[in-house]
């Protein structure tokens, strides 16, 4: 007998109203292919935590193609939205999907496995705070489910689960299970069979020798939410002048808090003051935490305008040149010596790549020069003011992406640094027109 | 996105996640106003209700309302018995928001599109690239990391921003519910005139045809997502108010544009339709 499957639990409307926003959100992503049983996998969370409609799952059923094989349900066909992903058996983009329990509301990023679409698996990979990286324990580790796992950790992604599924065709060995735990390093292993449902959502009864939890429960206690612990920045989207009386700086704060009565600097100009409103529409606040959206006054004119960050606490560092882990996401690759916008918090700017090319998907490392000082953090302390993206400046497509480690050395030869300060200087002419950033 | 286009605008239709969509952007520049107008894609098949309500509450919040129609189109009589549903969609508001949008020359537009309604929109990026002629690629979408949000275009190019994009329709109702944000009478259920069509309950409006062997019936009902009004069915439901219909949310087992007969006209109707630059 299979393990016993949890029916979803409706909240009767009191509840709900008592536990209304306090559940949290964790964002994990998933990769691989059908083979793995990938899309079993999420068909099984969705279906058995209530996020997949009966109408939906009627389509699935009545549709044409149908890889699972005779009698089941191809679960692919819930995530695999385009037509050329449904006629070619392959994930291209990722998707989105959503569920929730009682504890934790969930958004699933279900990304490609193939090297050909790394750069779509990253697209799905940045925003999450878990990763679940599926292996056949027949098989063990694949290509895919290894890139799916580098991915991640360069993404700063510390929850990497590796879920070792088809326990079920090994007859439950743990020796078997043993195996690809040694062979695949993870924050977590667990034992499932998401065929038949072992360890995904209730405990299975066939692995006595397994005393972990559950994969969902493993996602439902996770630690989320940490930005908040870091230092306060606040990188300017926008100025708020509505008239002569108000001037408010908006933007969604990217790490640590703010109160008021805080003293904070301003950069890059470097001057102090004091915050003496935190505005919502909503009504003022006291305080505020990441990643909250707000507007804070200050209690004194300084010059602050869209890419300048408001910050307290330990300051963050400032360089020209910087080095940082890179993924190269288009035909051409990364091309040391050529220049790009570079998309850093709300500002973007001209950066060229100095040193360490890299090939269409290719992850390395790579050193660029950047016309003004940036202030960032590092990636591995806040993902927000230590992430970037590369602009081509002719297609207008986002060609790189990259994690800031530190702040890299000057160059040592007096004829490089000259030809880096005419660069400069050139570049600087044109920054005017760059005066933008993200998000509304 | 205000700071990386030149002419911005709101895509409004007058639903739920338009409504949600138009309070956030009150809360984004408070104590600002709006700095970019709304645009509403007028099919001529839109329910009274929504048009008076409309009128009423961009008024009230003080916000700028355009209106386009394809005036063509309605001049050539389109409609969804002669034309069939997916024509007379493109017609009326395909074409009329590609039309539209270039008519005012807007290079943005903010929608209240969530990835939880259809699986082709799952796929689509928060910041959506529409080239010249507003379509979309979904086998070359830009890469999209974090929140860094790329808008650079090329002439001609536009956007759409989707920044509900992760919200759920269970996070719809409970943030109108939080936020008590006003919507049309036609999402709360009440008694109404309709025919029955093929499971779906078609309210009876003056433009709405009955086909041969149909009568019109009264059943409680109501409206679960608005769209035109032949092409759109209401649920037999009892929720009269937001709580009472979280609460029948939280029971369903069916998905939400289940009665839009527009996304079931053929298969992989909605990519389709996205591809030549629905909404």
């Amino acid at each position: 007998m299979a393990a016993v499957l949890n029916t979803p639990t409706v909240l009767p409307l009191h509840s709900f109203l008592a536990q209304k926003g306090e559940r949290d959100l964790l964002r994990f992503s998933t990769a691989g292919s059908v083979d793995d049983g990938k899309s079993t996998l999420i068909g099984r969370l969705l279906h058995d935590a209530g996020g997949a409609f009966e109408d939906q799952i009627a389509a699935v059923k009545a549709s044409k193609i149908n890889r699972a094989g005779e009698g089941k349900v191809d679960f692919s066909l819930l995530t695999d939205g385009l037509k050329a992903e449904r006629e070619q058996g392959i994930t291209i983009d990722v998707a989105y999907r959503y569920f929730a329990t009682p504890r934790r509301k969930f958004i699933i990023a279900d990304t490609p496995g193939h090297e050909e679409y790394t750069r779509n698996m990253a697209t799905g990979a940045s925003t999450c705070e878990a990763a679940v990286v599926l292996v056949d324990v027949r098989h063990g580790p694949t290509d895919q489910s290894r890139r799916h796992a580098r991915i991640a950790r360069l993404l700063g992604i510390r929850h990497v689960i590796v879920a070792v599924n088809k326990m079920d065709l090994v007859g439950w060995s743990e020796t078997a299970f043993r195996k690809v735990v040694n062979a695949f390093e993870g924050a977590y292993h667990v034992p499932i069979s998401a065929l038949e449902g072992d360890n995904v959502v209730a405990q299975s009864a066939h692995m006595p020798w397994y005393h972990g939890p559950a994969l969902l429960d493993l996602l439902e206690t996770l630690p989320v939410g940490q930005e908040a612990q870091t230092a306060f920045r606040l990188p300017v989207q926008l100025v708020i002048r509505p008239d002569a009386r108000f001037r408010g700086f908006a933007g969604q704060i990217a790490g640590g808090r703010v109160r008021v009565g805080d003293m904070v600097t301003a950069l890059p100009s470097g001057r102090e003051a004091q915050v003496t409103r935190i505005v919502t529409y909503d009504g003022d606040l006291a305080e505020a935490v990441a990643p909250m959206s707000v507007t804070l006054v200050l209690d004194r004119e300084i010059d602050l305008s869209r890419g300048a960050m408001i910050v307290s606490g330990d300051k963050p560092e400032s360089a020209r040149r910087i080095h940082a882990q890179a993924v190269a996401m288009q035909h051409e690759g990364l091309v040391e010596g050529r220049e790009y916008l570079l998309r850093h918090t709300a500002q973007v700017v001209p950066a060229r790549l100095i040193k360490g090319s890299l090939p269409m998907n290719g992850i390395g490392e790579v050193e660029l020069e950047i016309t003004k000082p940036l202030y960032f953090d590092p990636y591995a302390v806040n993902r927000s003011t230590g992430a970037f993206v590369l602009i081509d400046r002719l297609s207008n497509n986002t060609v790189g992406a990259g994690m800031i480690d530190r702040a890299a050395r000057a160059p040592r030869r007096v004829s490089a640094a000259r030809q880096a300060a005419a660069w400069l200087r050139k570049a600087a002419d044109k920054l005017e027109q760059f005066s933008d950033g993200a998000g509304i | 996105m205000v700071a990386q286009f030149s002419r911005p605008c709101l895509l409004y239709s007058i639903g739920k996640d338009s409504s949600v969509l138009l309070r956030l952007a009150q809360k984004a520049f408070y104590p600002g106003k709006i700095p970019f107008p709304l645009l509403h894609i007028d099919t001529t098949y839109e329910y009274p209700e929504m048009i008076e309500f409309r009128d009423r509450y961009t008024r009230e919040i003080g916000a700028e309302l355009l209106v386009y129609t394809n005036q063509e189109a309605v001049a050539a009589g389109a409609n969804p018995y002669d034309l069939g549903t997916s024509k007379c969609c493109h017609q009326l508001r395909t074409r009329a928001l590609v039309d539209g949008l270039k008519h005012y020359g807007f290079d943005a537009a903010l929608g209240g599109a969530r990835r939880d309604e259809e699986k082709s929109r799952a796929k689509e990026r928060v910041f959506s690239l529409r080239d010249a002629h507003g379509q979309w690629d979904p086998k070359n979408q830009r890469p999209e990391l974090w929140s860094l949000y790329n808008g650079h275009i090329n002439k001609g190019e536009s956007v759409r921003v989707f920044p509900l994009s992760n919200w759920t329709e269970f996070d719809v109702w409970q943030y109108i519910h939080e936020d008590s944000i006003p919507l049309v009478p036609l999402y709360f259920a009440e008694p109404r005139e309709v025919v029955v069509r093929e499971g779906s309950l078609i309210p009876v409006q003056p433009n709405v045809k009955f086909l041969p062997g149909e009568v019109s019936e009264t059943q409680v009902c109501r409206m679960r997502s608005l769209g035109c009004t032949p092409c759109t069915g209401a649920i037999r439901s009892q929720a009269d108010s937001v709580l009472t219909i979280i609460d029948e949310l939280k029971e369903f087992k069916r998905s939400e544009r289940e009665n839009r007969v527009i996304d079931h006209d053929q298969d992989g109707s909605m990519e389709l339709k996205k591809r030549e630059g629905y909404f």
